[in-house]
């Protein structure tokens, strides 16, 4: 084939292809966009006991004056105070260690299988991926409510520890940093498998067989060709389960215990329970910020794997 | 525009009597004016000019990537050039948009819709005019006769095979009767066998409808059978537009020789050139003589491009050290069935190629590897290149 | 990749599906317990299935619920189409790089960061939080899926079927309704069941952009569990399992059907 098939610049623009652009980038600005903004500006508000529960309120009826008070009102208070407390930083840092850990489990417990997947028979791979699909699909509340029946004093790990004879007294799962971990790797493993498999699945099966017959023996060449073959995917999965997991609030929640929380239930607590909003935003701004490495790196990635195939 | 073959003629392009290129007064129908097309910084098509005739079939030929399919896009609007003009019946058709030009393409891939059937692809462009429903059909019966697939109506694409899905592309394509009609790589996708064949009817088609056919290929054989005209087309520009057996007989460049069909090119200075012919002096040695006269002062450096179909072969006589005549000896011999290429090694170093038909079957070889050997052929043969 | 299973691989693989779905058919079968102690086997029974209907306030979630998800899963498909054919065809425009970003960002941020941000906005516009609030947030973030879906069909789509359509005279808007969007249809069919799914699933974001009147189901199931496991829990858990799968698989038939045709024709040409 010669030059038919590249993208090309399209000649010129129609107020109909104008409009598929605009649409959907005005939705985005409008609820995605402006939203965060707003974050960034109350995290710079002091708390009031007032509807909204802020200071200052831009007053845009008092024109130029309005918006110099409005600057001059805001403040870093909120970052200060995240700061000196040393329950943020607690929090920061155990949520960046569950995500870090977590990956690392998710990454063992998904290669296998994604591996495992992509040697299968071509009709087969098509049902399994639907397979470790399925669940992702099926709310993912009720998914963790699963593990509660089954991790709880009386449920039936419990049971079948004590049945085995293994333990005399039932152990206590809930409520405990192994719960957050199952219940993550429970929840996360599609996230890990599915980028693990869509390159592990284009590699070309040749490879392996010219590995071998210039005299390189299997696990070795899993390890100078599969292995460095699969990164991308690798990279793939472990940003798009690191970055959510940071961020994490139902599994923790409902799985963990009270004394150290995540950051994500810090953020809820702060908004839900003390009402403080200011905090809340600047938690979530302090938050996007130490997470905007990876999510620049995925979605570099994202952009690349869609636009150069 | 004057058609008075039967349509016997078209066999192997040439139809002696159309030639409306050589009028002056003729209008063209297609005109390309100075057309660049960037993408980028890249040139694909480098300010060309060309004319195309009513009536004509018209063979864009050239190496992947010469630009070639890029014009045909531009013609049918898929692209906008860069600089110049393209004008259709004397128009320029730049602000037109493809689905308003009265130019109509058959893809390299077909493009059939696969989720219409065979009646609904040939029947999309007709509904788009606003033709009414008998009307439709009735054109649907036609096109369907005319490539010969009458009771494939209700077929969806993927129960054709590829012969069959290149004909619905031509029947849908054919059936808006475009002034124009393009054609990309048609031929590709289909098997040796079946793409000699399709050749022929193309031409027929094209004979029966009388319109204008623009086809693209890489494939010079099939440009040859098929087209009135050839324009070579390299790194953007037209190297020659000339009929099929001008381009093979009287190339204008070394490049349009090579690129046409196996040739030997002799480098060597001119020695005299007059009406009785021209005299070459080889660079490597020997002398060459050409029935053509150039217009070049003595001693340029010109090459003499020989078809080795045209070199006779033959067991090394002595007194042999004539013009145009060469001893050597056979380096290697290819058997291909109907020719045997005979690579020779001449005394002056030089590789030269001669194609020997083999006339009777081959019991024995006369003229083995390592033989010696003389080559001559006559200054008829010989076409002195400039370029 | 080689095909042919070693022992390590279907080991690896039993074992990973074990994992993913033994918790979820525990759940299923005890939802059928008659005993009112979660853990003690009473016999199979469909009595929390029964009570289930007498909890108004469940089935009042659940309709509130589908409500949202059918209309925000709409109107994400549309724009979720939309800002995948200007993604693959609208070429290289001005802010395209933080056009992607922005399509792009929502998948992999935060849901605790996204439902603040979006309450946050509300509460800026003054508009009463509930229904119309959390179909808006749902229609925001799962736009964004659809978006991937749709687009990666859209760059294997073969463009000169398009070219095709406007050759023979169709102008672009029509050459894309008639042929692109019937042939990427299961594609956008998808999308549509992804972001109907993700809806009915979020609590996060529903929790800060709800107001009064409008409990969303993972709201209410989350404010039971957080009492403890409950039986009713189970029965309305495995409703939703079902309806689940039975998507699923209606999805897997549609799909078989069209895809005889389009590998028929669109993934040989080029």
């Amino acid at each position: 084939m010669s030059e038919t098939g590249q993208q090309r610049p399209p000649q010129r623009r129609s107020w109909g292809s104008r409009l598929v652009v605009l649409v959907p980038a005005l939705w985005l600005a409008a609820f995605f966009l402006v939203p965060f903004l707003i974050v960034l500006k109350i995290s710079l508000s002091q708390t009031a006991i007032a509807q909204p529960p802020y200071l200052p309120v831009l007053d845009l009826a008092a024109g130029w004056q309005g918006f110099r008070e409005f600057i001059a009102g805001l403040s870093l208070e909120s970052y200060a105070m995240l700061a000196s407390d040393s329950l943020y930083l607690a929090s920061y840092l155990r949520s960046l260690e569950i995500a870090a850990l977590s990956t690392m489990m998710l990454l063992l417990v998904g290669y296998p299988i994604a591996y495992g997947i992509a040697r299968a028979p071509r009709r087969a791979q098509t049902v399994l991926v639907m397979l470790i699909v399925l669940p992702f699909l099926t709310a993912f509340l009720i998914r963790i409510y699963a593990w509660i029946n089954i991790l709880q004093r009386d449920g039936l790990l419990n049971d079948m520890l004590l049945a085995l004879g293994l333990v005399r007294e039932p152990l206590t799962w809930l409520s405990t940093d192994t719960a957050i971990y199952i219940g993550i790797v429970y929840s996360y493993l599609p996230f890990m498998v599915l980028p693990l498999y869509a390159s592990l699945e284009r590699m070309d099966e040749t490879l392996l067989e010219a590995a071998a017959d210039l005299g390189c023996p299997w696990w070795k060449a899993f390890w100078l060709v599969t292995v460095p073959l699969s990164l991308p995917g690798v990279i793939a999965g472990a940003l798009l389960c690191f970055i959510p997991i940071a961020g994490e609030f139902v599994i923790p929640d409902l799985l963990g215990g009270s004394d150290t929380l995540m950051i994500g239930q810090t953020l809820w607590t702060e908004f839900f329970a003390n009402k403080d909003w200011p905090v809340a935003s600047a938690v979530a701004v302090a938050l996007l910020l130490i997470l905007l490495v990876p999510i620049v790196i995925y979605q570099h990635l994202q952009m690349r794997a869609l636009e150069d195939r | 525009m004057a058609r008075d073959g039967t349509g016997n003629e078209t066999l192997g392009g040439a139809r002696a009597s159309f030639a409306p290129w050589t009028d002056p007064a003729a209008r063209p129908l297609v005109r390309f004016e100075a057309v660049a097309k960037r993408f980028g910084v890249v040139p694909a098509v480098d300010r060309l000019s060309l004319d195309i005739y009513e009536g004509e079939f018209f063979a864009l030929l050239g190496p992947s990537g010469c630009g070639k399919t890029t014009l045909l896009r531009l013609l049918a609007g898929f692209e906008r050039p860069s600089e110049g003009r393209i004008l259709l019946d004397g128009q320029d058709i730049a602000d037109v948009p493809p689905h308003h030009r009265p130019v109509n393409m058959m893809f390299q891939s077909y493009a059939l819709f696969p989720h219409l059937t065979v009646a609904g692809n040939v029947a999309f462009g007709l509904k788009q005019e606003g033709l009414p429903k008998a009307e439709i059909d009735a054109r649907i019966a036609e096109m369907l006769a005319l490539v010969k697939l009458e009771g494939f109506e209700q077929r969806k694409p993927h129960q054709l095979s590829g012969g069959q899905r290149q004909r619905v592309a031509l029947a849908r394509a054919l059936a808006k009767r475009p002034r124009v009609f393009l054609l990309d790589e048609p031929l590709a996708a289909l098997d040796r066998k079946l793409r000699e064949d399709t050749r022929f009817e193309l031409t027929d088609l094209q004979d029966k409808l009388g319109l204008t056919f623009i086809i693209v290929t890489h494939d010079q054989e099939e440009a040859m059978t098929v087209a009135d005209r050839i324009g070579v087309m390299s790194r953007g520009q037209l190297v020659q537009v000339s009929t099929p057996s001008e381009l093979y007989e009287q190339p204008n460049s070394r490049w349009v020789a090579d690129f046409i069909g196996d040739v030997n090119l002799i480098e060597g200075r001119v020695a005299s050139t007059g009406p009785q012919g021209t005299e070459i002096k080889g660079e490597a040695g020997g002398r060459l003589r050409a029935a053509q006269t150039v217009d070049v002062p003595l001693g340029t450096l010109v090459w003499v491009a020989v078809r080795p179909e045209k070199v006779s072969i033959a067991a090394e006589t002595p007194s042999m050290t004539t013009e145009n005549g060469f001893a050597g000896t056979v380096l290697d011999i290819g058997y291909l069935g109907g020719v045997s290429i005979y690579k020779v090694k001449l005394d002056n170093g030089l590789i030269m190629k001669a194609a020997v038909a083999n006339r009777t079957r081959l019991v024995e070889r006369p003229i083995g590897s390592g033989d010696r050997v003389s080559l001559s052929w006559e200054p008829t043969a010989s076409v002195v290149l400039t370029r | 990749m080689r095909r042919g299973l070693s022992a390590f691989n279907v080991t690896s693989i039993a074992l990973g599906l074990a994992f993913l779905y033994l918790p979820i058919a525990i759940l299923v079968i005890y939802s059928f317990n008659a005993s009112r102690l979660v853990t003690v086997w009473g016999g199979w029974s469909t009595r929390w299935y029964v009570a289930l209907l007498h909890d108004s306030a469940m089935l009042d979630a659940a309709w509130t619920s589908l409500r949202i998800a059918f209309l925000s899963a709409t109107a994400a498909t549309v724009l979720g189409t939309l800002a995948a054919a200007a993604l693959v065809r609208a070429g290289r425009f001005h802010g395209r790089t933080a056009f992607s970003a922005m399509v792009y960002a929502p998948l992999v941020m935060p849901e605790i960061i996204t439902g603040l941000s979006l309450l946050l906005l509300f509460v800026a516009l003054d508009a009463d939080r509930g229904f119309w609030t959390v179909t808006l947030a749902h229609t925001t973030v799962t736009m964004c899926f659809v978006t991937i879906v749709v687009q990666s069909r859209l760059l294997s789509f073969d463009t000169s079927l398009e070219e095709a359509a406007m050759d023979l005279g169709a102008p672009p808007l029509r050459a894309f309704l008639t042929v692109t969007l019937p042939l990427i249809f299961p594609a956008v069919a998808a999308g549509w069941m992804l972001a109907f799914t993700l809806s009915l699933d979020d609590l996060v974001i529903a929790s800060f952009t709800t107001g009064p009147g409008a409990t969303t189901l993972p709201i209410r199931i989350y404010s039971e569990v957080r009492l403890g496991v409950k039986p009713e829990i189970n029965a309305i858990c495995t409703i939703m399992i079902a309806v689940v799968a039975l998507g699923v698989v209606a999805a897997a038939l549609i799909g078989k059907r069209t895809e005889l045709a389009r590998v028929g024709a669109d993934g040989r040409g080029g």
